[in-house]
């Protein structure tokens, strides 16, 4: 496996009235190039965190300890919990990218699409002739299949649908050819038939351009749809990783179970809540964080976080029942 | 006299652009709402489905006459809703009661839940002793799934599901007979969004409440609905028993939704 990003043991604190809270617990993952993970869970659970921890764009004050390991275009592998901000301009757009849930609020609305690409490809090239990044502006919206490249890039992007700005979006982030996109919960917004024009195209240039993805969602049909491995969180911690076929069709975790048998299909009738609330991170048990919301509790559940127990290659859970 | 609701040959245009910006000053006409007609019968749920800027809100909006038509009747119990006064229409207010989409913008923030869920009984039944309608409230509340000590609390101090149970408690109060509801899980977690369902249908079950229940997405609206329509520029495209919608659809548009819905892999094994 060719590998391109390792955390190991990632750890998030944030400062808050009631004390530290951890939104990202001893976070342990892997992506590899031109490789699919999907990152799974509700509000709350530190997905949206851990991403702005690999793009060091954690607020102020926040402490991280663990580990995260990039292997950078050069070859070289960057450990980026060490780096400083200059260090972590060169990493941010250059080798990893990331596109929101709503292109709106991540464009400016007062500049020119083709005017924001090109700042996206000067800040890491800056002695790049006009001429040149004219050209890489068209190239990056034809490769995000925006019909009338030449007319979009004039374009505000109030004049764009909503799937047209994700697409304008996705050809600014991979306009500096990273090789880490990650996706945060990228169409949750859209409709769902341009959802799917819109997943189909992040897979293509995935295979295209050897892109790791990581892609954050709560929906584990979209899930179902992009990913090839699927990690779980829930309150921090991921409790369930493996290929995703085997996640969805077999969960091992109760959370991941109660997720599926809650998310609505087109069949009626097949609709079970998982009961209770997702807890606040100020009011966490010293075990197991889902138990309180489990059917299958038992007392050792509250002693200690379970450790990651294997089932099947590749898969396993926290879960004191494997 | 069989339906609950009917409506004839809604219309409802709104102007596009023309603003001061406009080289010629005029926008253009567009129909939000375009010659839609249907009826609901006491105890059903009729869903519409359709893609943002298809005029479902619009139209949801018309039913509670939130929005005035520029044309066309809505027939509540038999009675045009749109030819009432204003003191009229108060007492068929009562009858018919909205849920909204976004459980934190939809509740004023500086009232009490007891006050927020109260309110209602304010408006409809101003004779009402204080203490009775918070009687009243702290009976919805806990049918709802939420304690009685949920009373004196503020909004804020409760999770998007709880504040979703508030809205409807804040609709059920009244006893109403029909409720709208505008996306009342899309803004929720996946498994507080199916609590949110299943409550629903309970309460429907109970209460024999009719429900117009709006949503873009096809598999919530698969849990709820007895009848579907599916919405496009304002018409709708098709609409008939949902289980027709769903298993066998005739117009294209709806198979093309049905087909851009992303599935879970096959027997998931829970």
């Amino acid at each position: 496996m060719d590998e391109l990003l390792r955390i190991h043991l990632l750890t998030v604190e944030l400062p808050t009235a009631a004390g530290w809270v951890r939104p990202v617990n001893e976070v342990t993952l892997r992506i590899a190039r031109g490789e699919a993970l999907g990152l799974v869970g509700e509000s709350g659970s530190g997905k949206t965190m851990l991403s702005l921890a690999l793009m060091g764009l954690l607020p102020p004050g926040a402490r991280v300890s663990g580990e995260a390991f990039l292997s950078a275009a050069d070859g070289q592998r960057k450990v980026l919990a060490n780096l400083s901000e200059p260090e972590w301009r060169e990493v941010r757009g250059r080798e990893i990218a990331m596109i929101f849930q709503e292109p709106m609020t991540s464009l400016n609305p007062v500049l020119r699409i083709g005017t924001q690409i090109e700042e996206a490809i000067w800040a890491h090239e800056p002695g790049l002739p006009r001429s040149v990044v004219d050209r890489r502006v068209i190239a990056a919206l034809e490769q995000a299949a925006v019909p009338e490249p030449e007319v979009r890039a004039k374009q505000f992007p109030h004049q764009l649908s909503g799937g047209l700005r994700q697409r304008a979006m996705i050809a600014m982030a991979l306009a500096a050819r990273p090789k880490l996109l990650i996706a945060d919960e990228p169409t949750t917004a859209l409709d769902v038939t341009v959802q799917k024009q819109i997943l189909e195209l992040l897979d293509r240039l995935r295979r295209e351009m050897e892109l790791g993805l990581l892609f954050i969602t709560h929906d584990l049909a979209v899930v179902a749809k992009v990913a090839e491995r699927v990690a779980v969180m829930y309150a921090g911690r991921v409790v369930e990783e493996g290929p995703a076929a085997s996640v969805l069709m077999q969960p091992l975790h109760p959370y991941t179970q109660g997720l599926l048998a809650a998310s609505p299909t087109l069949e009626r009738g097949k609709l079970t809540p998982i009961p209770g609330t997702v807890p606040q991170l100020t009011e966490l048990s010293p075990g197991c964080a889902f138990a309180p919301r489990c059917a299958y509790r038992r007392a050792e559940c509250e002693c200690g976080v379970p450790d990651f127990r294997p089932a099947q290659s590749g898969h396993a859970a926290r879960c004191v029942l494997l | 006299m069989s339906h609950l609701l009917e409506v004839c040959n809604l219309r409802k245009h709104y102007q596009r652009g023309g603003g001061i910006l406009t080289a010629s000053g005029k926008g253009e006409r567009f129909a939000a709402v375009d010659d839609i007609s249907f009826f609901v019968a006491a105890g059903e749920t009729f869903a519409i489905v359709g893609e943002s800027g298809c005029g479902k809100t619009t139209l949801a909006r018309i039913l509670l006459r939130l929005i005035e038509p520029d044309e066309g009747k809505v027939l509540f119990e038999g009675t045009d809703l749109l030819g009432l006064s204003p003191k009229d229409m108060r007492t068929y207010r009562r009858q018919m009661q909205m849920i909204f989409q976004d459980p934190f913008a939809s509740l004023n923030p500086r009232m009490k839940v007891g006050e927020i869920v109260a309110e209602p009984l304010a408006i409809h039944e101003p004779q009402l002793p204080r203490t009775e309608s918070l009687a009243k409230a702290g009976e919805i509340l806990q049918r709802v799934g939420l304690g009685e000590d949920a009373l004196p609390r503020y909004p804020h101090e409760f999770s998007g599901g709880q504040r979703q149970r508030i809205g409807i408690a804040r609709a059920l109060i009244l006893k109403p007979k029909l409720v709208v509801a505008d996306e009342p899980v899309s803004a929720l977690d996946v498994s507080v969004g199916a609590q949110v369902l299943l409550l629903l249908r309970e309460l429907q079950a109970e209460l024999g409440l009719t429900y117009v229940f709006i949503s873009h997405s096809l598999p919530v609206v698969a849990q709820l609905a007895t009848h579907i329509a599916v919405m496009r520029a304002g018409q709708f495209v098709e609409f008939g028993p949902a289980e027709m919608i769903l298993t066998a659809p005739e117009a294209d548009y709806t198979m093309e939704l049905l087909a851009a819905v992303p599935e879970l892999p096959r027997n998931p094994v829970v």
